[in-house]
């Protein structure tokens, strides 16, 4: 299967992305909220990693830090080396919102991100054309986003990242608005863009089961602050079969530690309400 | 089909009524002609001033002849002070409102001096046009230009702060510094807004010129009602009143129409 990759650690893991003792305080009025404390994570290149946790553990705060739209208050953010200083095309971000530009096209959407860095106009509709053809969107490119199904949006959203060919990808949360059926064909896709591209990918969910499909690792997170608990390397070939006893022992224990912060995060609501 | 004919019916029935009742009292000398004119008396006079005064000679082209009446020159000489006093307060507008919403260092340093001016009505700053600028078009521009330049500007700043924040981080994101940002994500994000501001904005401008007109200019369909009135014509006032509200409804149609096409991508699955 062209889709089966080893998923044995990789012997040379020189870190793509490096989190370094991060932390993240909020002051919400008076209150401050420590978000992340003491992250620490390293995730080599090629490597799928999904940070999964209630809400609230702090696992999109993580990924706005990293994306560098939210500076941590503490700890370092490394990409191959270099720290982190905002926002920039080498770390390109899915969101579950889509945020499309809703005045483009699907087109002119996929094509923004190669016309900033100044790509000949020609080159831009190869490379769009050839994306939008991957996806499935070839007969959809003059539509506006609007006019477009939710499954729609995301893979256009996902060629617009793909588009500037940048080395990490980080999704928060993509496919949580989407049906079930949606949802798996799109795992299934970006699971197959993945074994083809070799991106780095860091994807935030809060679904056991997407977690266990989709990662090499999975990092599970405390409810605040925003630790990480545990980390757990699935080492099932893919594609993954949700219904085999080995894939259902790891949902299990997975489940077991997720609904720990769960159930944190349930006493400190009603303690928050009580008081 | 045949429903469309009776709502049409409908529609017009109360408006023929009236207009009978009014023809039948003004022939029937209940009200004098110089207070309230039969209706076909002011189609009459309305198409007295649209037509040219002077029968064709050829001296000029056949256009410009057809066009040289009273009525096509007053029209198109309102519009374009419309369209000039409109597009001076838009430029300035659009870019200040732009800056405004976006970098608050801007709004702190114009919003207070413009929250002053702004309740002032444009027409109370007639007197004043016309002591720096004199009469003719400048003061007329100047007041229009006044009148069309808050709605715009109100507007697009309230835009601005309206767009959405993950439009600019994914266009940050992408790689966009804040030049690229203002044109090609604020901007039409903006845009919305921007189209009611100016939507409303060509409506003052509209109501500016009439007034302008009336004072310091004296040309264009403004001035030609109060000069109707100083002879008596009430039938030349009313049929400059209704071409006054053609313009009006004309302009607004225009419009809706280009905010439909600006705004298709707004329409979703349903459009």
């Amino acid at each position: 299967m062209a889709i089966a990759r080893a998923s044995e650690p990789v012997l040379t893991p020189e870190p793509v992305l490096r989190v370094e003792r991060v932390g993240m305080t909020f002051t919400a009025g008076t209150r401050e909220v420590v978000a992340l404390q003491d992250i620490d994570l390293e995730v080599a290149p090629g490597e799928l990693v999904c940070l999964l946790g209630p809400s609230g553990c702090g696992k999109s705060t993580l990924l706005n830090a990293i994306a560098g739209f939210t500076p941590p208050t503490s700890g370092t953010l490394l990409v191959s080396g270099r720290p982190i200083t905002g926002p920039g095309p080498d770390r390109a971000m899915v969101f579950q919102e889509y945020a499309l530009f809703p005045w483009m096209t699907v087109e002119a959407n996929v094509a923004f991100g190669l016309e900033l860095q100044g790509v000949p106009a020609r080159a831009i509709g190869e490379r769009v054309g050839g994306l939008l053809r991957q996806l499935g969107l070839s007969e959809f490119r003059d539509r506006f986003p609007k006019e477009l199904s939710g499954g729609m949006r995301q893979r256009v959203a996902i060629a617009r990242v793909l588009a500037i060919d940048p080395p990490i990808l980080l999704m928060d949360e993509p496919f949580g608005a989407l049906d079930a059926l949606t949802r798996r064909n799109l795992q299934d896709e970006l699971i197959r863009i993945w074994s083809d591209l070799r991106k780095t990918i860091l994807f935030v969910t809060h679904g056991i089961e997407e977690a266990i499909y989709l990662a090499d690792r999975v990092v599970v997170m405390t409810y605040r602050p925003g630790r990480v608990k545990r980390v757990l390397a699935v080492r099932l070939p893919r594609p993954r079969d949700t219904a085999s006893p080995e894939f259902n022992a790891l949902k299990r224990e997975v489940s077991a530690l997720v609904m720990e912060e769960q159930q944190r995060h349930e006493q400190a609501e009603r303690g928050a309400t009580a008081g | 089909m045949h429903a469309r004919i009776a709502r049409l019916a409908r529609s017009l029935l109360v408006p023929g009524i009236v207009l009978v009742i009014w023809e039948a009292l003004a022939r029937g000398g209940a009200i004098a002609p110089a207070i309230l004119p039969a209706p076909s008396q002011v189609v009459l006079r309305w198409w007295q001033y649209l037509l040219p005064p002077l029968p064709f000679d050829g001296s000029t082209s056949r256009l410009a002849w057809l066009v040289s009446g009273e009525l096509p020159q007053d029209t198109t000489g309102s519009l374009t002070r419309v369209l000039g006093g409109f597009l001076i307060g838009a430029c300035v507008a659009l870019p200040l409102g732009l800056l405004m919403g976006r970098i608050r260092l801007v709004h702190d340093l114009f919003g207070p001096v413009l929250e002053v001016i702004r309740p002032i009505p444009p027409i109370a700053f007639i007197p004043l046009s016309m002591l720096w600028f004199g009469l003719g078009n400048p003061p007329a521009l100047f007041l229009i230009s006044l009148g069309a330049f808050f709605p715009v500007l109100v507007n697009t700043i309230a835009g601005v702060r309206n767009v959405d924040a993950i439009y600019v981080r994914a266009a940050k994101n992408l790689g966009a510094d804040e030049a690229t940002l203002f044109r090609r994500v604020i901007f039409p994000a903006a845009l919305p807004y921007i189209l009611t501001g100016v939507r409303v904005g060509i409506g003052v401008a509209f109501i500016v010129v009439i007034v302008a007109e009336m004072t310091a200019v004296n040309r264009g369909l403004g001035y030609r009602i109060l000069e109707a009135r100083e002879f008596m014509w009430s039938d030349k006032i009313i049929a400059g009143m209704i071409t006054i509200g053609l313009c009006g409804l004309g302009i607004d149609l225009g419009m809706d129409r280009l905010n439909r096409w600006l705004l298709r991508w707004q329409r979703g699955l349903e459009g």
